[in-house]
């Protein structure tokens, strides 16, 4: 699955990697990496925004799996 | 488990809880439309500490301990308390640095600019206007791939080191305490008259700062990420928090009579137009390039980010010169060599903006 891996950023750059990566991309399907509470709000709050859903959060040790799908 | 404080109506709730509670604390004892500014508070610990002498700003402000304090609890409790850094720290240094010399040029950090609003303060309007030019000239480093690096993690001493400074600062206050016309208690300078004389009393300030501190890790709140979100993204999240700060200050200020509206004789503020501009677009700049507004890096700092706590310490040496330099306004107008300090921070903060670009 094509992923965004913003781990050690702090915003805003999470959040303009992922929207700069759901523009470009044609897939569906998409993992975002961020290590702070902060950036997963940040990236969940902006995927929404841009017609796409948060499927699903897991941390994993220092980093939350964000898995986001097309509409 | 849900973080209510990051939904709209939290971060709501938290700007206006900071309105309401700035205003009181002036009305409690704090200096002019200074109820919280974070800028004007950590001058205030530079001059207690005697590295920087202007007598009328010197005083250990309890509400900045409680801060960092403050988010520093609330980020044990939620397990978000992780301490990092390594991203460019002598860079955000400067940052932080340039960020205080810009903000004693207006005479606030955009807290205080609200809150000089909210007060009826004219000059703000064109503080508030330089804030967001310099934010935007700073979006537009960041669309252009301005980036100061990933952070790695660190051991959990480090992320201590900066709310164990705050806890010392305290401890200072309680062994030193202010003695009634001297100048000096033991190691820690005090005003006697100015801003830095005024003061809300200590465990009111302590706890206001605690309370705000901890609501405001939860909420993520931070008045430059306000106007930087809402011209990036057209987001309105965080920008819903600074309204509802300003109006519920003003709120406030009109119930206990502290609203005077005017431009000329403001308290702790100057009417040099420009300057009131230019020196918050300087701040504001450095504040979007280091990724959070003043009070924010406090935060950040109580959970454990040490490039937040470095930038923090870049605000105390920005004091320190803004004063010894001669650089810092007061209301007679701003200091003999405020203007070069803009200039030369403006030029420095440009190169960061245009240099800095990392995978």
């Amino acid at each position: 699955m094509e992923t965004v891996d913003a781990r050690g950023l702090s915003c805003p750059q999470p959040v303009l990697m992922t929207v700069d990566a759901l523009k470009k991309t044609s897939a569906d399907r998409m993992l975002v990496l961020v290590d702070t509470a902060a950036s997963k709000e940040n990236v969940s709050r902006a995927v929404s925004s841009n017609g796409w859903t948060v499927a699903d959060i897991t941390p994993e040790g220092e980093t939350y799996r964000i898995e986001i799908h097309k509409g | 488990m849900k973080n209510i404080f990051a939904t709209r109506s939290g971060i709501i709730g938290v700007g206006a809880f900071i309105g309401v509670m700035a205003a009181l604390l002036q009305f409690w004892g704090n200096p002019g439309n200074m109820g919280i500014c974070v800028a004007c508070f950590v001058r205030d610990i530079t001059g207690a500490l005697g590295l920087h002498r202007a007598s009328v700003v010197q005083y250990v402000r309890p509400e900045i301990i409680g801060l960092v304090i403050g988010s520093l609890a609330a980020a044990l409790v939620f397990k978000e308390f992780r301490p990092r850094g390594g991203s460019a720290p002598i860079v955000r240094f400067v940052l932080g640095a340039f960020a205080m010399i810009g903000a004693l040029v207006f005479l606030g950090c955009p807290w205080r600019a609200m809150l000089r609003l909210a007060g009826g303060d004219g000059n703000a309007i064109f503080g508030l206007l330089g804030l967001v030019a310099g934010i935007w000239i700073g979006t537009r480093f960041l669309k252009a791939g301005y980036n100061l690096g990933r952070t790695r993690v660190y051991s959990t001493t480090a992320g201590w080191v900066m709310p164990a400074l705050a806890a010392g600062l305290f401890l200072l206050l309680l062994i030193f305490p202010r003695t009634e016309g001297q100048e000096q208690s033991g190691v820690l300078f005090y005003s006697l008259k100015g801003p830095g004389a005024m003061n809300a009393p200590i465990a009111v300030s302590l706890i206001i700062g605690l309370i705000i501190g901890f609501l405001a890790q939860r909420s993520r709140f931070c008045t430059m990420g306000a106007f930087r979100d809402l011209i990036l993204f057209k987001q309105v999240h965080l920008f819903s928090g600074v309204v509802a700060l300003i109006v519920f200050a003003f709120t406030t200020n009109l119930i206990v009579k502290q609203f005077h509206p005017g431009f000329a004789g403001q308290p702790v503020a100057h009417v040099l137009h420009l300057w009131n501009a230019l020196g918050m677009v300087l701040a504001g700049l450095a504040f979007a390039l280091a990724g959070g507004c003043p009070g924010r890096q406090l935060f950040l700092s109580g959970e454990g980010d040490t490039d937040a706590g470095i930038f923090v310490v870049g605000m105390v040496a920005g004091a320190a010169f803004a004063h010894n330099f001669g650089l810092a306004s007061s209301p007679a107008g701003i200091g003999p060599h405020g203007m070069a300090a803009v200039v030369i921070g403006l030029i420095v903060c440009g190169a960061i903006g245009f240099t800095m670009k990392q995978k």
